[in-house]
């Protein structure tokens, strides 16, 4: 086991190597000059910033390699375009906005695609299961942002209606703030989440063990709970590391719709003002931290299914 | 046992036993006929397809979208560009009649009487002008400010746009000629105080503008041959916009045309290019196998790991749209850069397996070269597995596509996409839902029919990876 995590651990340090490489060689492939502003700068200021952004030196090796060892360190550099901001100080404020979100968006999925999924598999082909799967069906064709416009849209006649805000609309603070934004961003993966748990279910209504456990005479519901639900769990369990991945990147339009200060809406301003350390900061914080989600979700899930070897 | 015993006995009883009895069986041909005619692989596919109506469905729309992205320009001919400055937001079906007036005389407000009731409106409203005048307020010692508002003045005093102020030397008159349209208005004139302050005192009123248009506009913009015969007080119609128009007066459904154009083009030709690099890439590996295969699969697997949609915002960067460039060709190479692991390692995985079935052994055996054994067996046989790749990669671009658009990082307005269309159509949605609405049904249909058609078709050419249902 711990053999295995040490295996898998060092092939994230690799892949996060890898992927600050690709990052610090698409961002110096970029046309342009990191230093244009509006400002007209004389040679000498000019040369005075590429020396303390440390332009003026050979992109490789000496760029490249301060550039890996001060990410070693942790330090990400200063903000191109925002004065005396480190790009580690806009991490630390507006990554947690945008955590905070994303687990409650995995946590809403993944329990609604477990409720929703075991519900259809229990009234397979009557009626709950028809409207679940209708609505599953939804859930996966329709982009998130239309989703998003209408939940304002309710949001609006809600508040409306009650006289009050019952739900405020948009922005960020209270647990209010964050439930809707959280149920939409979580609504697509949900949807395939039920998919997943309804044919998952299906086939484990069908084992042996469950007849075995039928034949004993066991409780339904005992059944249902100890047995099926129990073991179709697992496969939701695995698709688990690339859902976070993908709920987490796919919270930029629903931080943009809502106005919530999260890190991806700040990562889209940064890329519209070529913000430079910023963008490479965020996207090599963030695959970092994607690459990590998925192997911690795979241990997690060699720990709860003893028939997955680790090895 | 004991059963089938006890049957077998009581049946005995009945049978005669007598020479006949004992003749021996003969093979006949007809064992050994098909009668049947044989299908293969494809055919049986395509039947099983044609059982599944969901699927079949799900390929008429899919048709059908692609006629209205091929098709409909030619039947449609309304400029994409154009911008209807008469019909700005308009809803489908909306009345579109004008009436024809004089051509616009300045206001001569010396002749005009001052209100003595409240906030009037002089002459007709119509979207050529209109015109106020009321009653002058005590409070006001700095001239007034007009408001007008689209929605009923609320609880919250919300009094909409600021159209101007009005200088005490001024009058009590104002024209207001700014961007009409011929909706229903909430004006709100309000007395200023003491350093140009809103006072407390205020005279509103409501009207409904009518929509008029001189008989020289109506000739230049087409919409009848001559001014000849065109009194003021005639009706026109306007062009006429069948799903309507955009908040800059553009038709919606020929918008709605091009920007499918973008947005299938690059759903359908994304898919088909890195799904090619991707098979490529696999079977090379899968067929040289050893060491090569482990480097090519482990380069897979880096670029696998790259967070998707923040690569795709940073490979904008790259390639650095310049303004007046629709950036559908670096969105597209960045989706192929990126998408390809996931064929090569798919196509791999089936290369490896049939490198080993006893088909290949004993063509091998024949003499067959790899670029044959490659063409002829392995690429055939993992043909179902990509064709279903493919078609759930489709709806997977569109949505890429419709998303980047939507955050504004995809395709650059003002070259239309269903995603960029859903980004103009979000801000206007309480008042215009018809500008979010119909990209936003355009995509979810395309997607939805193309996943439905994956399912189909993984049913139909998987028998391992059939769906339960």
């Amino acid at each position: 086991m711990w053999r295995y995590a040490g295996k898998r651990l060092l092939q994230g340090v690799i892949t996060v190597w890898f992927i600050a490489t690709a990052t610090f060689i698409a961002m110096h492939s970029v046309p342009g000059d990191p230093l244009l502003s509006d400002k007209a700068f004389t040679a000498e200021i000019r040369a005075n910033l590429e020396a303390k952004y440390g332009l003026d030196k050979p992109v490789f090796p000496n760029q490249y390699f301060t550039y890996m060892g001060n990410m070693l360190k942790g330090d990400f550099g200063i903000s191109f375009t925002q004065q005396n901001r480190l790009v580690n100080d806009i991490i630390r404020e507006h990554f947690p906005v945008s955590a905070t979100l994303g687990i409650l968006a995995v946590m809403f999925a993944a329990l609604g695609g477990i409720l929703w999924g075991a519900l259809t598999a229990l009234y397979r082909n009557k009626l709950p299961d028809i409207i679940i799967m209708f609505l599953v069906i939804l859930g996966i064709s329709v982009p998130s942002f239309v989703f998003a416009a209408l939940a304002q849209l309710g949001l609006v006649s809600l508040n409306g209606l009650a006289g009050r805000t019952v739900l405020p609309v948009a922005g960020w603070g209270s647990v209010s703030h964050m439930l809707v934004p959280a149920l939409v961003l979580g609504l697509s993966t949900m949807a395939f989440l039920t998919r997943l748990m309804r044919s998952s279910m299906l086939e484990i209504v069908n084992s042996d063990f469950v007849r075995t456990a039928k034949a004993k005479g066991l409780p339904p519901t005992r059944i249902f709970l100890k047995h099926q639900l129990r073991n179709a769990v697992l496969p939701v369990v695995t698709v688990l590391g690339p859902a976070i991945a993908a709920i987490t990147t796919g919270g930029f339009v629903v931080e943009l719709v809502f106005a919530i200060p999260g890190l991806g809406r700040y990562f889209v301003e940064a890329v519209q003002q070529s913000d430079y350390t910023v963008i490479m900061g965020t996207t090599v914080f963030y695959g970092a931290f994607l690459v990590f989600m998925v192997i911690l979700v795979d241990l997690v899930y060699g720990l709860i299914d003893p028939r997955v070897s680790v090895e | 046992m004991d059963s089938n015993l006890s049957s077998g006995s009581s049946a005995a009883t009945d049978i005669v036993l007598g020479p006949d009895s004992f003749k021996p069986l003969r093979a006949t041909e007809d064992t050994q006929s098909i009668t049947r005619p044989s299908l293969s692989y494809w055919q049986d596919a395509w039947r099983r397809l044609k059982e599944n109506n969901r699927a079949i469905v799900s390929l008429y729309i899919i048709i059908a979208l692609l006629a209205f992205t091929l098709l409909g320009p030619f039947l449609w001919t309304a400029d994409s560009s154009l911008s209807d400055v008469d019909q700005i937001s308009q809803p489908p079906f909306a009345d579109r009649s004008a009436t024809i007036v004089a051509p616009f005389k300045p206001w001569d407000i010396t002749a005009e009487p001052a209100s003595t009731s409240g906030l009037q409106i002089v002459d007709t409203p119509t979207t050529q002008s209109v015109r106020l005048s009321w009653e002058a307020m005590s409070a006001s010692t700095n001239g007034y400010r007009i408001y007008r508002n689209l929605f009923p003045t609320g609880v919250e005093r919300a009094l909409g746009l600021p159209l101007g102020e009005v200088l005490p030397s001024q009058g009590t008159y104002f024209e207001d000629r700014l961007d009409l349209q011929p909706t229903h208005y909430y004006y709100t004139v309000v007395a200023l105080g003491e350093n140009f302050r809103e006072t407390t005192e205020f005279q509103h009123t409501e009207i409904d503008v009518t929509r008029v248009i001189t008989a020289d506009e109506a000739v230049e913009k087409g919409l009848v041959k001559s001014a000849d015969g065109l009194n003021p007080g005639t009706a026109v119609n306007l062009t006429w916009h069948p799903l309507g128009t955009d908040y800059l007066g553009r038709d919606m459904l020929a918008r709605l045309m091009e920007g499918a154009r973008v947005s299938l083009f690059i759903g359908i030709v994304a898919p088909f290019i890195f799904v090619l690099i991707g098979i490529i890439y696999g079977s090379t590996a899968g067929f040289v196998g050893r060491g090569v295969d482990q480097l090519m699969m482990r380069f897979a697997d880096f670029v696998v790991t790259l967070p998707f949609l923040l690569f795709m915002i940073v490979f904008k960067l790259v390639f650095d749209v310049e303004s007046g460039e629709s950036g559908i060709i670096p969105m597209l190479i960045a989706m192929v850069v990126l998408l390809w692991p996931a064929t090569a390692r798919l196509v791999r995985g089936q290369i490896l397996q049939i490198r080993e079935e006893g088909y290949v052994d004993a063509s091998r055996l024949l003499g067959a070269k790899s670029s044959y054994l490659i063409g002829r067996h392995m690429i055939p046989n993992t043909m179902g597995v990509i064709l279903v790749t493919l078609t759930f990669a489709v709806p997977s671009a569109i949505f890429t596509e419709a998303f980047l658009s939507f955050i504004g990082m995809g395709v650059a307005p003002p070259t239309p996409s269903w995603g960029g269309m859903c980004n103009e159509g979000i801000k206007t949605m309480q008042t215009t839902p018809h500008e979010l609405i119909f990209p936003a049904l355009l995509i979810s249909i395309t997607v939805l029919a193309f996943n439905m058609l994956g399912d189909g078709l993984r049913d139909a050419l998987d028998a391992r990876m059939r769906s339960r249902e």
